[in-house]
């Protein structure tokens, strides 16, 4: 299917994204409980979170912390005074019969996203970004339910896009955005399979040129970024298909099943919920000021594109090498610490790009799990600069550092790699195998020039491999010339 | 050594030097409550602990330590307030099994300062009445004449106290909670300003008006109990940060140069019963003699202060009390499986039998007041009208040190006489609302005796009312009052 608007014969997609990005705080948003993924079912659990009579939410000054970086980070406008407020209503995972949340006074507004889609610049509206609670867990035996309150109260920052958004590659573009600035942030773990991080696509389809909007459908249970996309791409053709067939779009929520590689319908919203918001008087109004703004300001870490841009002019990086080094912090981190050591800056990319990501992809490691430590890396790009061993070596050595941790030193030393750049010594070699050859060197100086790359190997093996090859190409080239 | 007459520093120091032993003054209070509270049913729930919890004081003074301003005082605490092994109801069904795992702060800081609990209080349920009758535990009555009600919310506290069935008692006050029930018992009662007393671990009524404090035979027992109980806590955001004073200490009954306010719009309110006007003039008249001068003050939207504060407790409780579903603790409905079950079934009997009627009507009069559509003509209205009453009473606060009022329009009336009408039963609360809908501490001291009208001499109190954080201005002159009054720590006698 096409991702191209005029695709859709006639019809144009708006596509909204929330993204509820679970932040990384030690404890809950109002209470001390712990936020440990790996804990026994209501484990992370007291008589705050399980909405005990009398008891009452203390904010999380972390989660705050983190939010307003988040909407520094997505360019927001943070306000001076926003409020908790509370969302009725009753279920069996909703431990106090509500959900704080906020309403109608976000931390965060009308901020921006930035990236890169088919070679196109595009920029997408945030109409806010708002800190809530989660709710529990609900598992279904058949006759009986239990409830797992463990993820009860955990902090979530709700990230909502403007209608902005007109293609499906577009949406999955901004959501690994959005995840790459909270990576970066270090205030999510992004991670979706957990559901730390949970994106909600709203999709609709109306007429080109049509004033308004489309009845909107709301696609949950989306748990990669592939997904977002075959889901809308799902969902926009089936909203066309329907229109087309003169039937009226539901206003409802369907959940995507990866498996059948559709949408299905959960529920709909004919009989909206009454959410019955109003500020919780248990909270008072989060209070920010100009310093803190100021001093969250100064602590934001340098930020993807700011740090591909960096990469590209003072480290003299081809754009796309820069961004496969930014998309994760991590191999940023890892590609810096690599040249810090090297002070090769395109050597240090290559060496990463190729064979060091083929490497961990194919042992399926994260680069925070590398065997190779970026010293390490750095080290031996230090020797093959140095010449003291050829880049063939150095793969040698690579794949030796990969399976012992050893350092590049210790290995060229053992494996006895180091390369001879003695210019005597190459010529007493070359000398021999000119001796050794008489008859190729007579063809050759009558003109079997091909015969080079033979005397070449016959060098290179009489070296056992360790004559420098630019030497041996130099010096091969005097004397074959030579009567 | 009188215990129906003393003091809590009085009880202490006998204590701590000996004199008595906490077990002793624990069992004095205990004899009582099995001799008198039959009549009086104002305990849901009697803490057997008690003599432990006394004998644990003793140890520790045997050991010469401190329990604290409070040791060895044997207090009932209102069922309000949750109580770490005990029973904590609300005085609801739907609470009627709840053990909480976890002391209110206000409790936490009673037993650190050496206070022995008894037990847990009948009030109205979830504090949602005036008149204790409300209770699913059945009424509690007034110790004066126990054909009448003794007051509420904290009418278990008011009646005990007045009886002396405790030393010392807590309440709640989200209209005139602790006020009302204090003077229709003859007792002092204390609700301090918003802010001042943790309600960490207090059932939410209306979170934004729910104030606990203590109630008290006499000004300085409420004095020195408001100390302890008072300050910032962690586990609730809405405390003040303030230095609590030292509110025992700096009790003194001096009142010259002082100016008391009188709220024109409260005395031309028809239908004050005669003693109760009698009452405050007197009281009136008291401090001018004394030196205080009397200045008359406005707040002319005292006239909304009843519908305002109804729809914003009414909005606070509906969503306050969603948390009670028969989910994960309380009553739940009896279901022959819950297989298939339609999950509204599950709630709806579940809260429909749990939940008495009172409470129901306010839940959905709060649903409604919170509902899409009437969310701004009603809890968004009564919202802008509280912020504009705060702003009067600031205005009023500048002209004056402190407002006397009534607590009530007439002396304790009979059970069974307002209960089936809700309106009437709420103007109850015309005097006393106001305060909480403007976060100010306000108190009731006994000032005057009724005439008898077949019913007996009944007690009448008046309001004290100051401006935030003001507590100190407001108890000297409850004390001033108390001396003036005659009757002082005057116990009710429940045989009559």
């Amino acid at each position: 299917m096409s991702n191209d608007n005029t695709g859709h014969s006639g019809y144009e997609p708006v596509i909204g994204l929330e993204i509820h990005a679970q932040l990384k705080t030690n404890s809950k948003m109002f209470c001390s409980d712990s936020t440990v993924f790996e804990a026994l079912d209501n484990d992370n659990t007291s008589p705050v979170s399980v909405g005990m009579p009398g008891t009452l939410p203390v904010v999380n000054g972390r989660a705050i912390e983190f939010s307003i970086k988040t909407g520094l980070a997505l360019g927001c406008e943070i306000r001076k005074k926003s409020v908790f407020a509370r969302k009725n209503y009753f279920y069996p995972d909703l431990p106090k019969g509500y959900q704080i949340s906020q309403y109608d006074q976000p931390l965060c507004e009308k901020g921006k996203v930035s990236f890169r889609v088919d070679g196109q610049e595009r920029t997408i509206s945030i109409e806010r970004a708002h800190m809530e609670e989660d709710a529990g867990k609900s598992n279904h035996f058949g006759e009986y339910t239990l409830v797992n309150y463990n993820r009860a109260g955990i902090p979530l920052l709700e990230i909502v896009s403007g209608p902005d958004i007109r293609t499906a590659a577009e949406a999955a573009e901004y959501a690994r955005t959005v995840r790459q600035i909270l990576r970066y942030l270090d205030v999510c773990d992004g991670n979706l399979e957990e559901g730390s991080l949970r994106c909600d696509c709203n999709v609709s389809v109306r007429k080109v040129g049509a004033p308004k909007f489309g009845t909107k459908v709301e696609i949950k249970n989306i748990n990669s970024f592939r997904f977002v996309e075959k889901a809308i791409d799902y969902e926009i053709q089936r909203q066309i298909e329907a229109v087309e067939r003169g039937e009226k779009i539901i206003q409802e929520t369907r959940l995507w099943d990866p498996d059948k590689n559709r949408t299905f319908s959960m529920r709909t919203k004919e009989n909206a919920q009454d959410y019955r918001y109003f500020p919780d008087p248990d909270i008072l109004p989060i209070l920010v000021t100009s310093e803190m703004i100021q001093k969250f300001r100064a602590e934001l870490p340098e930020l993807p594109l700011a740090r591909l841009a960096r990469f590209v002019s003072a480290h003299g990086l081809p754009e796309y090498d820069a961004g496969v080094l930014t998309a994760e912090k991590e191999v940023a981190e890892y590609y810096e610490a690599v040249a810090g050591v090297s002070k090769n800056y395109k050597a240090s990319s290559n060496w990463i790009m190729t064979e060091l990501l083929r490497e961990l992809n194919q042992n399926n490691l994260s680069i925070t799990q590398s065997p190779i430590s970026p010293d390490h890396l750095g080290q031996m790009i230090q020797l093959i600069d140095a010449g003291t061993i050829s880049g063939k070596m150095a793969k040698t050595v690579f794949l030796e550092m990969w399976a012992t941790q050893k350092d590049p030193a210790t290995i060229v030393k053992e494996k006895g790699l180091v390369q001879i750049t003695d210019t005597s010594a190459i010529e007493k070699i070359v000398d021999e195998v000119l001796a050794a050859n008489a008859g190729q060197l007579a063809d050759y100086r009558s003109g079997r020039t091909k015969l080079f790359g033979f005397f070449v190997g016959a060098v290179m093996k009489a070296s056992k491999g360790q004559a420098n090859p630019e030497l041996v190409n130099k010096l091969l080239q005097d004397k074959l010339k030579a009567p | 050594m009188d215990l129906l007459q003393a003091s809590f520093s009085e009880i202490a120091s006998a204590v701590k030097s000996k004199k008595i032993s906490a077990v002793e003054t624990t069992r004095f209070f205990t004899k009582r409550i099995e001799q008198f509270d039959s009549k009086l049913n104002s305990f849901i729930t009697l803490d057997r602990t008690a003599e432990t919890q006394a004998a644990a004081i003793d140890a520790r003074i045997a050991k010469g330590e401190d329990p604290g301003p409070l040791a060895g005082v044997p207090w009932g605490i209102k069922d309000m307030f949750c109580t770490k092994g005990l029973r904590t109801t609300a005085a609801s069904k739907i609470l009627e099994n709840f053990v909480p795992p976890y002391d209110a702060t206000v409790v936490a800081r009673l037993r650190s300062s050496g206070a022995v609990v008894l037990g847990k209080l009948n009030q109205d349920e979830f504090a949602m009445g005036s008149s204790n009758e409300t209770s699913a535990f059945g009424v509690c009555r007034n110790p004066w004449n126990t054909k009448l009600v003794p007051g509420g919310s904290s009418g278990g506290s008011a009646a005990a106290q007045a009886a002396r069935l405790c030393a010392g008692s807590t309440g709640t006050d989200t209209g005139g909670s602790i006020r009302q029930p204090a003077s229709f018992c003859g007792i002092v009662g204390v609700k301090p300003t918003y802010g001042r007393i943790s309600r960490y671990g207090i059932v939410a009524y209306a979170s934004s008006l729910d104030q606990a404090g203590p109630m008290t035979n006499t000004v300085a027992d409420a004095a020195l109990a408001l100390e302890v109980m008072s300050g910032r806590d962690g586990r609730d955001g809405t405390t003040s940060t303030l230095k609590v004073p030292a509110f025992a200490k700096d009790l003194n009954s001096q009142v010259k140069g002082l100016r008391v306010g009188v709220i024109r719009e409260y005395m031309k309110t028809e239908g004050l019963h005669p003693d109760v006007l009698k009452t405050v003039q007197k009281a009136l008249e008291t401090l001018r003699t004394q030196g205080a001068e009397i200045v008359e003050v406005s707040v002319p939207l005292t006239e909304y202060s009843v519908p305002v504060y109804y729809l914003i407790a009414a909005s606070e409780a509906s969503s306050n009390l969603a948390r009670y579903d028969g989910v994960k603790y309380g009553y739940r409905a009896r279901f022959e499986s819950l297989a298939e079950l339609d999950l509204d079934e599950f709630y709806g009997r579940t809260r429909g039998e749990g939940f008495g009627k009172e409470v129901k009507r306010r839940i959905m009069l709060g649903t409604y007041c919170l509902s899409s559509g009437y969310y701004d003509a009603y809890y968004n209205k009564a919202g802008q009208v509280r912020r504009m009453l705060r702003d009067q009473f600031r205005e009023a606060f500048a002209k004056c040190d402190v407002i006397l009022s009534p607590v009530t329009t007439a002396p304790a009336f009979a059970i069974g006489d307002r209960i089936s009408d809700p309106l009437a039963m709420y103007l109850n609360d015309i005097y006393t609302v106001s305060t909480n809908l403007a976060g100010l501490p306000g108190m009731s001291v006994p000032f005057g005796m009724s005439s008898d009208n077949g019913s007996g001499s009944l007690p009448i109190g008046v309001q004290l009312t100051a401006a935030h954080f003001a507590e100190q201005t407001m108890l000297n002159v409850g004390l001033a009052l108390e001396l003036a009054s005659g009757l002082k720590g005057k116990v009710a006698d429940v045989q009559r």
